[in-house]
């Protein structure tokens, strides 16, 4: 009949031990895991707080002649801002019509040529690019683009912004491309389909969604720069639809009436902020709903 | 799979009893050399293309450097060290705004680092997955509103912020005034507000990237930190960071990269004064704000090109920044693939 068996002191001294380490480990994570999760609130405050006070400041003045309207001179109140949401909309078109092809085009060489020297310098490149500040890009087209010809242009915008398109349309280009799949290539190829036909009817074709999701996301980055519209178009108090001269924008507008002195230019300027952040969200949304489905409706056809 | 891609399958040259060709209507051998010409023009015209982007990368540092090539070749490389900013006797130094610029950028990474990492860990270990995708959108969209609109949001929300609450309760309140940082008159445009701006800024940039690095960590180093008893911040400390280390250091030089060029919510809010001071709540400026506020009214033509030679020197700093980051992000991501 053996004694049951019972710990020793040293055992039990042991286990108390043990006892207050997982004590102390258990609070420090406690205290550790309301950290992490007080961060995560507070990293997603300053959008609530940033779109609140847009409306809360901009969307009395976001009325219908604010987009039909020109700006009234200083101190009267109302306007509009109708000469700079068309001309960001004519920035905007000359950005893609500058970007997006050569955007493109490269995208396609990187994915074709993929491994090659000249692909991952170019891909490098892009990426380095992507990461140049925007007020860069407006030096760029202000020396080769205003400076020559003494004058502020839209053109030279257009320059700027679709410059800072190409790296982002050509690596999602790049992205879209490359996630076809190879069947379908072969496929096109097996059935006598010249190679360049197979990469702009059949895998360009697949990949369409996904490119105009990176065209979008592109626009909607572009679309409220301001630094390099500094430098090239200017701004415009008047409504001008000319390629070749100073053109309004509403990003411009609202740094200028947001840093002047009145009070009816800051409402403008929040209403401003309002609209081109809705533009923006608009697009950003588009995108999202365009990849939607690509690949279990896209490849029926 | 991708070299089925990148080897050009042979361009058929048979010759009779050839299978069949495109239902597309080409003509037989019309066909085949057509598609031969065709390949030819389509692979010269992506490769033109694909020539633009360093083509493009070598003009803007072209004109960067010409623009800026005066004002280098007067001062040399006293413009890099001088705070002489003054327009008025043509004297230009770029020390107060390079200060301004790493001073504001670090007080935006040592703000949004944590935040971001916060964030992220919530997202990938602790977060149900039902609000996953509402958290990681509302970070995310951050990037999406333009610098500008930041910008009026400082004016107008933060820098008053500032002035009535936060710089009085650091200065007074918490006694801080005894450190130069935090001592010195209050006027709301600062070093201070330009760093929270950017700070920000900057969450989004750096919460995607270590998003993405946490999710790549395998489960079983997870599984076994725990299997050895570990708390889940032991986990997370032991296992999980470390394993992300090199990628979220990635994202944060990415995050820098963006700071260090940031311009419109900058100049809206940092004060503009071209001098370096000690405490955080004066005003400064950066190399972005500095080109952006003197520009439209610069005196002269020297003043101009010191102005492009601040542009330059941003250009130059922020491209090894960005390769820095690019390289950290790509070893990571290929040793991830490979282990």
């Amino acid at each position: 009949m053996s004694e049951p068996l019972r710990p020793s002191t040293a055992q039990k001294q042991f286990t108390a031990k043990a006892v207050q380490s997982l004590r102390r480990r258990k609070a420090v994570n406690g205290v550790m895991v309301g950290l992490i999760v007080a961060a995560a609130v507070l990293a997603t405050i300053p959008l609530i707080v940033i779109t609140g006070y847009l409306i809360k400041f901009g969307a009395g003045s976001v009325q219908w002649h604010f987009f039909t309207n020109m700006p009234k001179p200083e101190g009267e109140a109302g306007g509009g801002m109708a000469n700079a949401i068309v001309g960001t909309v004519i920035l905007i078109a000359l950005a893609s019509l500058f970007g997006l092809p050569i955007g493109v085009g490269a995208g396609l060489y990187l994915a074709e040529h993929r491994g090659t020297k000249l692909a991952n310098t170019v891909r490098f490149l892009c990426d380095v690019l992507n990461g140049l500040p925007s007020i860069v890009m407006g030096i760029f087209a202000w020396q080769f683009l205003v400076r020559p010809v003494h004058h502020f242009s839209a053109w030279a915008g257009g320059v700027a912004l679709g410059a800072m398109m190409i790296p982002m349309v050509a690596r999602t280009t790049e992205e879209m491309v490359s996630i076809v799949p190879v069947s379908l290539r072969e496929a096109a190829l097996a059935l006598g389909y010249a190679r360049w036909r197979t990469s702009l009817t059949i895998v360009l074709r697949t990949a369409s969604a996904g490119i105009v999701t990176g065209a979008l996301v592109a626009i909607a980055r572009i679309a409220g720069e301001t630094a390099p519209l500094l430098f090239t178009v200017l701004g415009n108090s008047f409504f001008s639809t000319s390629l070749n001269q100073p053109i309004a924008a509403l990003p411009l507008q609202i740094f200028y009436y947001g840093t002047s002195p009145y009070e009816d230019q800051h409402a403008q300027a929040w209403a401003g902020g309002l609209v081109l952040i809705v533009l923006i969200f608009v697009i950003s949304l588009i995108a999202r709903y365009a990849t939607r489905g690509q690949f279990t409706g896209g490849g029926g056809d | 799979m991708s070299d089925v891609v990148a080897t050009p399958p042979a361009v058929p040259t048979v010759k009779g009893g050839a299978p069949a060709t495109s239902s597309g209507g080409d003509g037989f051998e019309g066909g085949i050399e057509g598609s031969a010409l065709g390949d030819r023009i389509y692979a010269g015209v992506i490769w033109v293309f694909a020539i633009c982007v360093p083509v493009l990368l070598a003009l803007i540092a072209l004109s960067i450097f010409l623009a800026g090539w005066p004002a280098l070749h007067r001062f040399g490389l006293s413009f890099l060290t001088s705070s002489a900013w003054d327009p008025v006797n043509g004297k230009f130094g770029a020390a107060p705004a390079i200060y301004g610029t790493l001073v504001s950028s670090a007080i935006a990474l040592l703000v949004a680092t944590p935040l971001a990492i916060g964030v992220s860990v919530f997202l990938s270990e602790f977060a149900p997955p039902w609000l996953r995708q509402p958290v990681a959108f509302f970070v995310d969209l951050l990037a999406a509103i333009p610098s500008v609109v930041y910008g009026v949001w400082g004016i107008f929300v933060l820098i008053p912020l500032l002035r009535t609450a936060l710089i009085p309760f650091l200065r007074d309140t918490l006694h801080l005034s005894v450190i130069p940082l935090f001592s010195g008159p209050n006027y709301g445009y600062s070093m201070l507000a330009a760093g929270l701006i950017l700070a920000i800024m900057v969450l989004p940039y750096i919460a995607s990237v270590s998003r993405e690095v946490l999710l790549a960590v395998p489960r079983s180093q997870r599984e076994a930190a725990l299997a050895l008893g570990a708390t889940k911040w032991e986990m997370i400390r032991g296992a999980l960071l470390p394993y992300a280390k090199s990628g979220i250091i990635g994202g944060i030089i990415l995050g820098l990269g963006r700071a260090l060029g940031e311009t419109m919510a900058v100049t809206m809010v940092i004060g503009n004064r071209p001098e370096i001071s000690a405490s955080l709540f004066a005003p400064a400026y950066t190399m972005a704000s500095v080109i952006a506020n003197e520009f439209s009214e610069a005196s002269g033509d020297l003043h101009l090109s010191a102005l492009m030679a601040v542009g330059f020197v941003l250009f130059v700093i922020t491209i090894i920044v960005n390769a820095i980051a690019r390289w950290l992000v790509w070893e990571v991501s290929r040793t991830g693939s490979k282990g």
